[in-house]
This record gives C-alpha cells, sequence and structure tokens, in this order.
C-alpha cells in the first residue's frame, strides 16, 4: 500500500523501517518538523546532546558497541558545523554513522539565508558519501540508501541534508527495498588464488605474526571468533592496533600487546623480526609503521582489507587479499585444514623462545610511588577491579589513552572506544554516553586526561537528564601530557602553553550538575575511590591526581623504525632529532 | 624547519625515504571514470585529487547516457605507478563511481582534444597562419580580415605543435576542450 506522508515523517518512518530506536540530536530551526514528528510518536527515543559535536560522538559510541549504525540529528548551519569533527573522526576510523541535518528551505539555497551553510560542500571530505534531498519524492528513498552506505564494504559517516520545504511537502514514502538495485556493493569474497597463496605461506613461515586492526571488529563477532580459532589453532603470535583490541582476548596465551609507537616491546620486535605479516584489516597507519624504509625489513606482506585503496598505500604488499575479513578468514582456515594443518613447528618454536626473550624486557614494567600515584597504577588498579564485570572502556586522547590500551585486557571485541585515526580530544565522554545508552545495565568507563575532558563537558548535562550513570576517570596531571612528553623529547623542554591552568574542582563540578565527584591523590585512598565510583548507581566525576611528569613508554619516536623503541626516560630526553622531528 | 637545525640529506633520521619499494618513475594515464550524473560527483572527484595531491593534467566530463544517468569523466594524470594505482582505488571508493579505466594499461586507445585557435595577423604572417593551418588540417571557423578562428582536433601533442607554431604569427587566444579517449576496437 502505498502510503503518502509529509517529508518529516518519511525521515521518522525510515528510521524506523531501518530499526533505528535511538537518536542523538539537537533541535534548531531548520529541522523542527522533524522534531515534531519525533515529539508524536514512541519508537525512537531521542537523547538531546549540549554540543552537536558530542552527537556524533556519542552515536559513535553506540555504533562502536553495538555494531550497528548510529544516527544523528542536527540543524541546519551551526548545527552541520558543528558535527563536523565527529563526521571526521568516524570517517578515519570506518564507523558507521547517519548523519540528518537540517537546510533552509530549497527556494533559500544559495542566498545567504539564516543559518544556511553549504552542508553537503562541507561534509564532501569528511563523509563515505552525502545527499542533498531536493525533493520530498526522493526523501525515503535516499535514506535507505544512506544506511546501505554507511554500513557495506568499509563502513562510514553518511550525511543527508534535508531543505526544510521539503519536510513539509508530501510524497509517497517507499519502504526500504530488500535488495539495493544501486551499483555500490562493495566485494566481500576474497580472491580464492591469494588465499591459497597466504595459506601455503602460513605453511612454512618460522616467524609468521598476525598484525591485526579495526576492521575485525568491524567485520562482525563472527570475525573475531574465526580469528581466534585460526591462532589458536596455528600457534601464531598476535598483536593489533589500537583499533583492533578485542577482537583477541588480552588473556590468550599467543597475545603480544598492542604494537606502534606506544605498542608493547615485544609486539613491535615481532612486527620488525617476523618473516610473514598477516594483516588483516589494519591499514599500515604511520602511527603503526614508525620510518617506512625500516619497516619489517624481512618479511613478506598479506594484506586482508575490504577498502582496495588501502593496499599498497604506504606499504608494498605480496599477497594482497581484497574481501571482507570474516568472509576471508572462513575461507583460508578452511583451506589450511583441508591441506593438513601445517605448520612449521621448528621454526614457530624458535621464535616464541626469541619473544619469550622479548617479553622478559617487562616493558611495561613501572615504580608505584607511595606519595603519588602513578598514572600506570591508577589504569591497573581500574583493571583489577573492573576486570570481569560487563564493562565498556572509552578514551579521551593523549597519554591516558596509551596507558589505557596498555594496562586494560579487553577480552571481547565492541568494549574499547577510543579516537585512533584523528586523536579528537574530547571524544571519550560523549562517546561513553552512547556506549552507556545502548547498555544500560553495564559499567561504562571514560578513562580521561583532564584537558580532553574539559573539551565537551557540558555533556554532564546529558548525563544527568537520562540518568546515564558513566564513570568519568579523569587521570589529572594537571598537563597536556602528551604534548608535554613531546616538548621535553623534542623541544629542550620548554614547555610552551603545555599547562591545563585554572582547572575547576572537578567535585563541585560534578556536584553543580547533580553528579557525584570523587578526589584522590593518595595511593592508599586509590582502590577505595575506585570502588566507589563503580558502585555508585549514577554519573561519576573521579579526579584523580596522578604524577605530572610521568611519560609513556615504551616509544618509538617519529622516523625510527620498530627496533629503536625508547624504553625509559633515562634516553629519552631530546631522542627525536634530524628528520623524525618533523614528524608528527 | 629552520628552527629546528634539521640537516638536509641527514640518513639516519632520514623519515622521508617514504616509499622505499616503489618506484618513483613518473607516468602519465589516461583514466575514463564513469559517473552517475547527480549534482556533485565532479566535485568529489576534483576534491580527490586536490585533498590527496594527486596531478590533473587535464579533465572533461559530459552525460554520455543519458537514460542510465551516467557521464564519462576522462581524466589525464601523471604519477609514479603506485599514484596512479591509488588514483584508481581512490576513484573506486567514491559511491557514485560506477567504473574506472585505465585506457593507459588496457591495451591500444584513442584520445583527441579540440581546440579554438584566435590568430590575428596581417600580409605575410596571415598567408603562412593560414598554410600551416591546412597542413594540420584545422578548419576555419571564423574570419575576418585581420583575425582568423581555426578548430584543431587531435592528440594533446599535435595541438601543442599548432599553437607554437601559431605563437609567432600572431595567436591571441586558445581555447581547449581536454582530451577525450576511448579505447580501440570492441
Ligand atoms: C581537539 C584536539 N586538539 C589538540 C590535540 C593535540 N593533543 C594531543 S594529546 C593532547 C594533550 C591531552 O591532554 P590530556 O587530555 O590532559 O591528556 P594527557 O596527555 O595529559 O593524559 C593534545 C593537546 C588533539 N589531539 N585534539
Ligand atoms: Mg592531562
Amino acid at each position: 500500500m502505498a502510503q503518502t506522508m509529509t517529508g518529516a515523517k518519511m525521515v521518522v518512518q525510515a528510521l524506523k523501517d531501518q530499526g533505528v530506536d535511538t537518536v542523538f540530536g539537537y533541535p534548531g530551526g531548520a529541522v523542527l518538523p522533524i522534531y515534531d514528528e519525533l515529539f508524536q510518536q514512541e519508537h525512537i527515543r531521542h537523547y538531546l546532546v549540549r554540543h552537536e559535536q558530542a552527537a556524533v560522538h556519542a552515536a559513535e559510541g553506540y555504533a562502536r558497541s553495538t555494531g550497528k549504525p548510529g544516527v544523528v540529528l542536527v540543524t541546519s548551519g551551526p548545527g552541520a558545523t558543528n558535527a563536523v569533527t565527529g563526521l571526521t573522526d568516524a570517517l578515519m576510523d570506518s564507523i558507521p554513522i547517519v548523519v540528518l541535518t537540517g537546510q533552509v528551505p530549497t527556494f533559500m539555497i544559495g542566498s545567504d539565508a539564516f543559518q544556511e551553510a553549504d552542508t553537503v560542500g562541507i561534509t564532501r571530505p569528511c563523509t563515505k558519501h552525502n545527499w542533498l534531498v531536493k525533493d520530498t519524492d526522493r526523501l525515503s528513498a535516499t535514506i535507505h540508501e544512506a544506511f546501505h552506505v554507511a554500513t557495506s564494504g568499509r563502513p562510514g559517516p553518511v550525511l543527508v541534508d534535508i531543505p526544510k520545504d521539503v519536510q513539509f511537502a508530501s510524497a509517497i514514502y517507499q519502504p526500504k527495498p530488500k535488495t539495493i538495485a544501486r551499483h555500490y556493493a562493495p566485494q566481500v569474497k576474497g580472491d580464492m588464488a591469494q588465499i591459497e597463496a597466504l595459506v601455503a605461506a602460513m605453511e612454512k613461515a618460522e616467524r609468521p605474526v598476525f598484525y591485526t586492526g579495526g576492521g575485525v571488529i568491524n567485520s562482525g563477532p563472527a570475525a573475531s571468533q574465526l580469528l581466534r580459532e585460526f591462532v589458536e589453532a596455528t600457534g601464531f603470535p598476535i598483536t593489533s592496533t589500537l583499533m583492533g583490541l578485542g577482537a583477541y582476548p588480552a588473556s590468550g596465551k599467543h597475545w603480544l600487546g598492542m604494537l606502534g609507537m606506544h605498542g608493547l616491546y615485544e609486539a613491535n620486535l615481532a612486527m620488525h623480526g617476523c618473516d610473514l605479516m598477516i594483516n588483516i584489516g589494519a591499514r599500515f597507519d604511520d602511527r603503526i609503521t614508525g620510518r617506512l624504509d625500516a619497516f619489517s625489513p624481512k618479511s613478506k606482506k598479506a594484506h586482508v582489507d575490504i577498502d582496495p585503496s588501502s593496499i599498497n598505500k604506504v606499504i608494498k604488499t605480496d599477497i594482497p587479499i581484497i574481501g571482507d575479513v570474516a568472509h576471508v578468514l572462513e575461507d583460508a582456515l578452511n583451506l589450511w585444514k583441508s591441506r593438513g594443518r601445517r605448520v612449521n613447528t621448528d621454526g614457530l618454536a624458535k621464535w616464541w623462545r626469541q619473544i619469550d626473550e622479548w617479553r622478559k624486557v617487562d616493558c611495561l614494567k613501572f615504580k608505584a610511588s607511595e606519595s603519588t600515584i602513578k598514572p600506570q597504577h591508577a589504569v591497573a588498579r581500574l583493571e583489577a577491579l573492573t576486570k570481569g564485570r560487563d564493562r565498556y572502556i572509552c578514551t579521551e586522547v593523549g597519554q591516558h589513552q596509551m596507558w589505557a590500551a596498555q594496562y586494560l585486557g579487553f577480552e571481547d571485541p565492541n568494549r574499547w572506544m577510543t579516537s585512533g585515526g584523528l586523536g579528537t580530544m574530547g571524544y571519550g565522554f560523549p562517546a561513553s554516553i552512547g556506549v552507556q545508552v545502548a547498555h544500560p545495565d553495564a559499567l561504562v568507563i571514560n578513562v580521561a586526561g583532564e584537558a580532553s575532558w574539559l573539551m565537551n563537558m557540558q555533556e554532564m548535562g546529558t548525563a544527568i537528564q537520562y540518568r546515564l550513570p558513566v564513570k568519568q576517570f579523569i587521570l589529572n596531571n594537571e598537563r597536556l601530557g602528551m604534548v608535554r612528553q613531546w616538548q621535553q623529547l623534542l623541544h629542550g623542554e620548554r614547555y610552551s602553553h603545555s599547562w591545563s591552568e585554572a582547572l575547576p574542582d572537578f567535585v563541585k563540578l560534578a556536584e553543580a550538575f547533580g553528579a557525584k565527584g570523587i578526589f584522590c591523590s593518595d595511593p592508599k585512598d586509590l582502590d577505595d575511590a575506585i570502588m566507589e565510583m563503580i558502585e555508585h548507581d549514577g554519573p561519576v566525576i573521579m579526579d584523580c591526581l596522578v604524577e605530572k611528569h610521568e611519560n609513556c613508554f615504551p616509544m618509538i619516536p617519529s622516523g625510527e623504525p620498530h627496533n629503536k623503541m625508547l624504553l625509559s626516560d633515562a634516553k629519552a630526553t631530546n631522542a627525536i632529532a634530524g628528520k623524525g622531528a618533523v614528524l608528527v | 624547519m629552520s628552527p629546528l637545525h634539521i640537516k638536509k640529506g641527514s640518513s639516519k633520521h632520514s623519515a622521508y625515504n617514504l616509499r622505499p619499494s616503489f618506484s618513483d618513475v613518473q607516468e602519465r594515464h589516461t583514466l575514463a571514470v564513469l559517473v552517475e550524473n547527480e549534482p556533485g560527483v565532479l566535485a568529489r572527484v576534483i576534491g580527490l585529487f586536490s585533498g590527496r595531491g594527486y596531478n590533473i593534467e587535464s579533465l572533461t566530463v559530459a552525460e554520455v547516457d543519458h537514460e542510465g544517468h551516467l557521464s564519462r569523466i576522462t581524466i589525464v594524470t601523471t604519477g609514479t605507478p603506485q599514484v596512479i594505482e591509488q588514483i584508481k582505488a581512490q576513484l573506486g571508493r567514491i559511491v557514485p563511481v560506477h567504473e574506472v579505466h585505465d585506457l593507459t594499461v588496457e591495451g591500444a586507445s584513442v584520445e583527441r582534444e579540440l581546440a579554438l585557435v584566435k590568430v590575428s595577423g596581417k600580409g605575410d604572417k596571415r598567408v603562412e597562419a593560414l598554410r600551416l593551418a591546412d597542413i594540420f588540417r584545422a578548419h576555419v571557423v571564423d574570419s575576418t580580415l585581420e583575425s582568423f578562428v581555426f578548430q584543431i582536433t587531435g592528440t594533446p601533442e599535435k595541438i601543442d605543435a599548432f599553437a607554437d607554431l601559431m605563437r609567432p604569427l600572431g595567436l591571441i587566444e586558445l581555447a581547449r576542450t581536454g582530451v577525450a579517449a576511448l579505447s580501440r576496437g570492441s
């Protein structure tokens, strides 16, 4: 039955048809008709954020913790421009997000109307695709297509710009199509000849390593399951990027820990010394590779990625496999089994002996102090006291983010939300709100730095309004810690503007919003403070005052290869010189 | 860079030997890109080239299939083989892009460009311009007592050569369409 309805109603109907029950947004003149429709229905719950950037990060948190697309509704002009950082963040980390923006009426477009911005123009480079819908006839089909594009292939953010007159006008609603007839249908099955080449290489490799990334998480739970089976069956060591943590459990015996600029010694040296690198859903990002001409010089490299442009972008691949991680892993695992489950047992035993030597370095060791809380200690205690719970972790960006990645253990995918590609300070708090909305009964913790956290602190209002018991665990070093670390290592200890001056009293701040605040500066009180935080039934800001000058190690200085890692402060000051200094 | 006292060519810290295993030979390729004819699609293609720092030597676009809503964009670009591969893969990611063909590697192809060339002059120069135009099979599409507008088609190199010859004879304006290209045979 063809149904005629207004564009505004179509938006709500299309969202319903797409199975959406949660929208993060902020109203304004150009989306009032849609807000009016939201008011008159009960299927979709709208969460009012306090800033449009936070709406997108909340949607990202929702998407990453559920595997479903996150949905955002904002107004034209400033509403849309405020969403740009979130869109760019989601694009860099391949997170499926659908953003609906209001626009001035079609007949006013181009006239510099009040709150007019060229939204599709501004967001073209920071979305996977975007649409300006000029005709109500096209609206419902466009929204369905938007969901298809956001969630298929390499996921990403999309935006649909809807002028106000299109929202008011009526047309026939097009239901969600069973199959998308459009040409956009990324390849999911990998090429069998290449998969065979991979399996053959795996059978012979003496020093193999799995190098996995966010693509495994994005591919869905089946991909993580297959990966685990493959690793257990072959006995190969496995490391992962920041984005891929949790795909393989941290407690698994083949786990080397995270790799990269602040990755573990054993993980980076395994990458440097391997003879077969099996990249699954990672993209040879510069935080991972370090200096390219010295990156894993002796290895054959296989690369599984759904996006053909990732292959050979920075590192030349010997065995390229374009396809969805789960599909490729399934085919590769089956083939490997049918060929007799062979591995190079002797080589592998020797390789593990070498890795165990590297592990003995114990690169994450630190000296706890009696008088001040070491940030590593704070994260390690958080891990100890929350392990085994139904736990989701978000982070902001900086040293605390790296310590969280190093000292927390992730046993499952979709439990770790952090801004990887863009490194967006202010991501974690709104992301934690999105996660808590999706998982009301879970323990959701945002491991934050004081500076990052302030960037979206207005979201305390959202947390209170919707009774979201998110825990803000602030490692307060009163510094832009990561910036300070680089200034120490790179700029002769001239700490230009890297203090967090005039910080608020976080306990009072929490109370001002009607939340609970906890302050802790004594290592002896730390455990009790953490327990108090997690046991409180409501949002909490925990201001954990930590050692101010702690540096984050290990660290591969910019422009250096993996085997030139710094392990401690002793050698670090002014460690980055020469051309490495111009890299970020 | 100077405040950091970075020495040129210091090899130990060279982070700029960025693509060691890739060839640095520059190649010129002609790409044919079939796209959905929708608003903004050209901006997407151009934005991709400028945003990622690729070269555009020539770009033409026109609708080629009215029913199917398809346009054909012909791009002539230069880059190392790895960059050319990236360009093709990146173009393929654009949602309204249907097909990307690299005419330079997909067998033989023909490339043509059209140009309008305005030459003004009197006496010998005018006669010489006309004579050369004849050799190049350029047609006169407009003439006054003191000027000609020639229409010439051919490869970009042929048009370059013609324009170079016309310059001393009084070339005052040149309009070129950019390259259109098709693969040979069926
Ligand atoms: C929006 C944004 N602005 C600037 C930066 C650069 N930056 C990276 S880390 C950092 C300091 C973060 O300080 P804090 O949140 O206190 O974390 P810490 O490093 O002290 O743990 C800055 C300024 C960034 N990543 N994002
Ligand atoms: Mg800090």
